[in-house]
């Protein structure tokens, strides 16, 4: 039997008489790449942190790989990975001791750090800047190497918060194209992002606006419903509604 | 921004007197005639002291000083008022706590002018040439080292601000930078979190601290008469409780700069004045000696005058120890709890 990696029942987090999140209720599957849209302010942080075992809903259920958000968090924080915005690495560490923080903070022995971390780099193609600060690194490279730290674990989902803001196309490509490996081996990925050509790239997409979820469905279905030609348009379409501004 | 120099201001004010006033003597009169009441008298006028009498024996002396209390004892000797009158002499003993060097030269220019007023005033029409002479001893500090008493009070201003404002920073940074949330979504635990954070400074602040004793004792010529493993004792505590205040102060801000802001101008002024090692605390109004309770400088400035300059075991300075580890209990503790609540 297929065990949904996240499930979200009327899931709400009131905070005073302000619903940041209202009633949501969807289900990720093993291994899907999903992407979690919504204009600024319609609440997909504050969803994320309560997926990420960060903060508690105020009602409403959600386990994320298989435990509860409400007394299994830190369970659910040894099976996931996450890459935020900032991008997450230690600017004054290099590349290598980063990898070393990150592989002991999730657990992993010194062997299986070894190993898996020259791999990593020669995955990359940064051997060779291993041991140079990641404070030096281009901005696509970081990136690249956050989202590679965020898996170092194997974790079961990988929560990705904007991961490609300020990138080239080019490189946010490259990017996508770790997504695809990392999907493939079995992750399941969980992205929010504001460019509307990756939501192309995702198996499914919902859109939040305003604390509630207004669409869920693949790129292709939501394009014929919305009668549009692009995820842009039907993004457009559903958001302008929208009465919050900024989160 | 306006709160902030306005409170200084206000600080600096009321505190900024090297004036001594309500400084507690002990008088012990042993003579106890018609002079020395006279003498006592004018001193209870004056509005520098506020007297205790008893007459006591020599070796209660060094006791009553040491409790740090009292800041002057003054002795008349049982023949005081006959001396005088039949041989034109007397001498008078003034023992002064030299480890505040400055206020007890202080105390004790006052005393000898108050008595050499009494001199003149009231035996200005005497037939012989008449003198009281006062002996003056400053115990703890035989050669008058000006210095003495500040080289605790900055001890306890270096570590306190550089203990708070590193800690507060460094936590803050992290916030600043996004490795806190990435740090948060781990299996690192909160509480480890604010320890990893704290324990490297504690190891730099110790360093720190015996390079300062090294430079007193080689230096400044300041003798370390105590026991050297008690003073690295409460001095480590004295750092956690610092420490602590720094992750108080972290929770506060999401801002390196108000950190920093916070943790070395904010502290700084209050922790010089409220500690007592400037300006003493005796003169100020008592709302302010009631607020310099809360300052754990304070009490480790105590502490530290106590152990390193007069040379007192545990059992003088318990009491203190014992309100920094409530204060180090409370601070965490609402560390703590403060930064799980953010988490929410």
């Amino acid at each position: 039997m297929e065990e949904k990696a996240i499930i979200c029942k009327d899931l709400t987090k009131q905070f005073g008489g302000f619903y940041a999140v209202n009633n949501i209720s969807f289900e990720v599957n093993r291994g899907e790449i999903f992407g979690f849209l919504g204009a600024n302010g319609a609440g997909k942080t504050t969803a994320m942190r309560i997926l990420c075992g960060l903060s508690f809903p105020t009602s409403g259920e959600a386990t994320v790989a298989g435990f509860n958000v409400y007394n299994q968090q830190e369970s659910i924080k040894k099976n996931i990975g996450y890459m935020s915005q900032k991008f997450s690495l230690y600017e004054n560490l290099s590349i290598m001791e980063n990898i070393e923080f990150f592989g002991g903070v999730y657990g992993l022995s010194r062997p299986e750090i070894k190993e898996r971390s020259n791999k990593l780099v020669e995955d990359l193609g940064l051997k060779k800047e291993a041991k140079k600060m990641v404070g030096g690194l281009p901005l696509g490279w970081k990136q690249k190497l956050a989202f590679s730290v965020a898996i170092f674990h194997r974790p079961k989902i990988v929560f990705l918060d904007e991961p490609t803001g300020g990138v080239d196309p080019v490189t946010r490509r490259q990017f996508w194209d770790m997504i695809y490996d990392a999907a493939a081996s079995g992750i399941t990925i969980f992205v929010t992002t504001h460019y509307m050509d990756e939501a192309e790239y995702c198996n499914r997409v919902s859109i939040m606006v305003d604390g509630r979820l207004e669409a869920l469905d693949t790129p292709g279905n939501l394009k014929k419903r919305f009668s549009s030609d692009s995820m842009d348009e039907v993004f457009y379409n559903l958001a302008r509604r929208a009465l919050r501004k900024d989160d | 921004m306006f709160g902030l120099p306005l409170v200084q201001i206000i600080l600096f004010g009321f505190a900024l007197t090297s004036e001594v006033k309500n400084a507690h003597i002990f008088i012990s009169d042993n003579a106890q005639d018609v002079q020395t009441t006279q003498i006592i008298q004018k001193i209870k006028s004056s509005s520098y002291f506020s007297v205790e009498e008893a007459v006591i024996g020599n070796k209660k002396i060094e006791s009553i000083l040491r409790r740090g209390n009292t800041r002057c004892v003054l002795i008349f000797p049982p023949n005081f008022g006959n001396d005088l009158l039949h041989t034109g002499k007397a001498q008078v003993q003034i023992i002064a706590d030299g480890s505040d060097p400055n206020t007890a030269k202080t105390i004790i220019n006052y005393l000898t002018s108050i008595i050499s007023e009494y001199q003149h005033q009231v035996y200005s029409t005497a037939s012989l040439p008449f003198q009281i002479i006062p002996e003056t001893r400053m115990l703890y500090n035989e050669e008058g080292n000006g210095s003495l008493n500040y080289i605790p009070g900055v001890m306890a201003l270096i570590l306190m601000i550089v203990c708070t404002a590193l800690t507060s920073v460094s936590i803050v940074k992290e916030k600043e930078l996004g490795t806190m949330e990435v740090l948060l979504v781990s299996p690192f635990k909160p509480v480890m979190v604010l320890i990893s954070k704290a324990v490297p400074y504690l190891l730099l602040s110790l360093v720190n601290f015996t390079f300062i004793l090294l430079l007193s004792v080689f230096v400044l010529d300041v003798e370390i008469k105590g026991n050297l493993s008690l003073l690295f004792f409460e001095s480590t505590l004295f750092i956690i409780t610092c420490l602590s205040f720094g992750l108080l102060i972290s929770n506060t801000t999401n801002s390196q700069q108000t950190a920093l802001l916070l943790s070395m101008m904010g502290m700084m002024l209050p922790t010089i004045i409220f500690t007592g090692f400037l300006f003493p605390l005796e003169n100020m109004p008592l709302i302010f000696r009631l607020i310099s309770n809360l300052v754990p400088a304070k009490w480790y400035f105590t502490i530290i005058k106590c152990v390193m300059l007069k040379g007192l075991g545990f059992q003088y300075v318990w009491k203190e120890t014992l309100v920094l580890i409530g204060m180090t209990i409370f601070l965490l503790t609402v560390s703590l709890k403060n930064f799980k609540i953010r988490l929410q």
